[in-house]
């Protein structure tokens, strides 16, 4: 039940990617992503992941705003459609060899819902007891593997750091 | 009715009244994801994201004449400085009290266990996160809806919005 759902959901957000892409008005374009985005989040929760389902409905809502902010205030609301053929043939056979790979890798995956991961199974046992917290991702993501989010939060203090400096508003000397 | 005014200062009269109902429920939502972040789903960068998107409301009802007022950027990179910093302090603290970087130092006992305050220094990592979320998304979102690219010519050219 499940799993079907989940694959209704994904048929779905290929659909939305299509619609973003193929719209000739970036308005509608920019809702179609959202609409991606929330039924990603709700996919994360069908799957029982609620940290990073909260995670991605929130900066989902935020990144919307600020897309629609910026293509609201452009004047640009139609895109000129030049496409040529030899990219696009280049397009399509690549994207057949990727499917054929994928088919593959898939193919030889273990099945839906099955635990193949040795160094999940410590967590889930000693994790309340190792680290107090009661929310194992928490306790994994803060503790176990600090290290992992110490290099995420540099790289995003990095990145806000490189577009304050470059949107600021006093032109350098 | 006078829609040069309602442009610089923000939007219609409905859209402040509502704003100034929600906004303080939405912060404290946030601050509860970011403390619960050890007990339930959530943690400092969910946390962060809605307190950020508090001071977004704010900005997008009433202008940004008044939320400059609550946090001007000075502050916000201030923010957004001390709490990277703060993260990187504790995972120091680890260092220095146990010998291991990142050790969890606080020790935690079966009684604490589903309290609020268990988890040892996850609460601080969470809170810490959480500062320097809010302030560096926030800081993003005003320098991006102040500046607008122009082209000049066959330059593009970023101006001060009006």
């Amino acid at each position: 039940m499940t799993e079907a759902m989940i694959f209704f959901l994904m048929g779905l957000m290929i659909l939305g990617s299509i619609i973003a892409l193929e719209s000739k008005d970036l308005l509608s374009s920019v809702i179609a992503i959202g609409a991606v985005g929330f039924m990603l989040s709700v996919i994360f929760l069908l799957l029982r992941a609620p940290d990073i389902a909260i995670v991605q409905v929130v900066i989902e809502i935020l990144t919307l705003i600020i897309l629609i902010r910026v293509t609201i205030s452009r004047d640009i609301h139609i895109i000129g459609d030049t496409r040529e053929f030899l990219p696009f043939a280049l397009n399509m056979v690549l994207l057949v060899i990727f499917f054929i790979i994928a088919a593959e890798a898939i193919r030889n995956m273990p099945a839906f819902g099955t635990g193949v991961s040795k160094v999940a199974f410590p967590y889930l046992s000693r994790g309340l007891n190792d680290t107090g917290s009661a929310n194992i991702v928490t306790s994994v993501i803060l503790d176990y593997r600090a290290y992992d989010t110490l290099g995420e939060a540099t790289v995003l203090f990095t990145a806000l750091i490189g577009a304050i400096t470059i949107l600021r508003r006093e032109a350098k000397k | 009715m006078n829609d040069e005014k309602n442009i610089s200062s923000g939007m219609s009269e409905v859209v402040k009244t509502v704003c100034n109902i929600v906004e303080g429920f939405i912060f404290v939502f946030g601050c509860y994801i970011v403390l619960y972040g050890q007990l339930s789903p959530g943690g400092g960068f969910a946390g962060g994201v809605i307190l950020a998107a508090v001071f977004i409301l704010i900005m997008l009802a009433f202008g940004k004449e008044r939320v400059l007022k609550i946090m001007p950027r000075k502050r916000g990179a201030f923010i957004e400085a001390l709490g990277a910093l703060s993260f990187l302090a504790v995972a120091w603290a680890g260092l220095y009290v146990s010998g291991i970087f990142f050790k969890n130092f606080i020790p935690t006992t079966a009684a604490s266990h589903f309290k609020l305050m268990s988890g040892g220094t996850i609460l601080i990592y969470n809170i810490a996160i959480a500062l320097k979320v809010m302030a560096g998304l926030f800081l993003v979102f005003f320098v991006l809806s102040i500046t607008r690219v122009i082209l000049e010519g066959d330059k593009l050219k970023m101006v001060k919005k009006q």
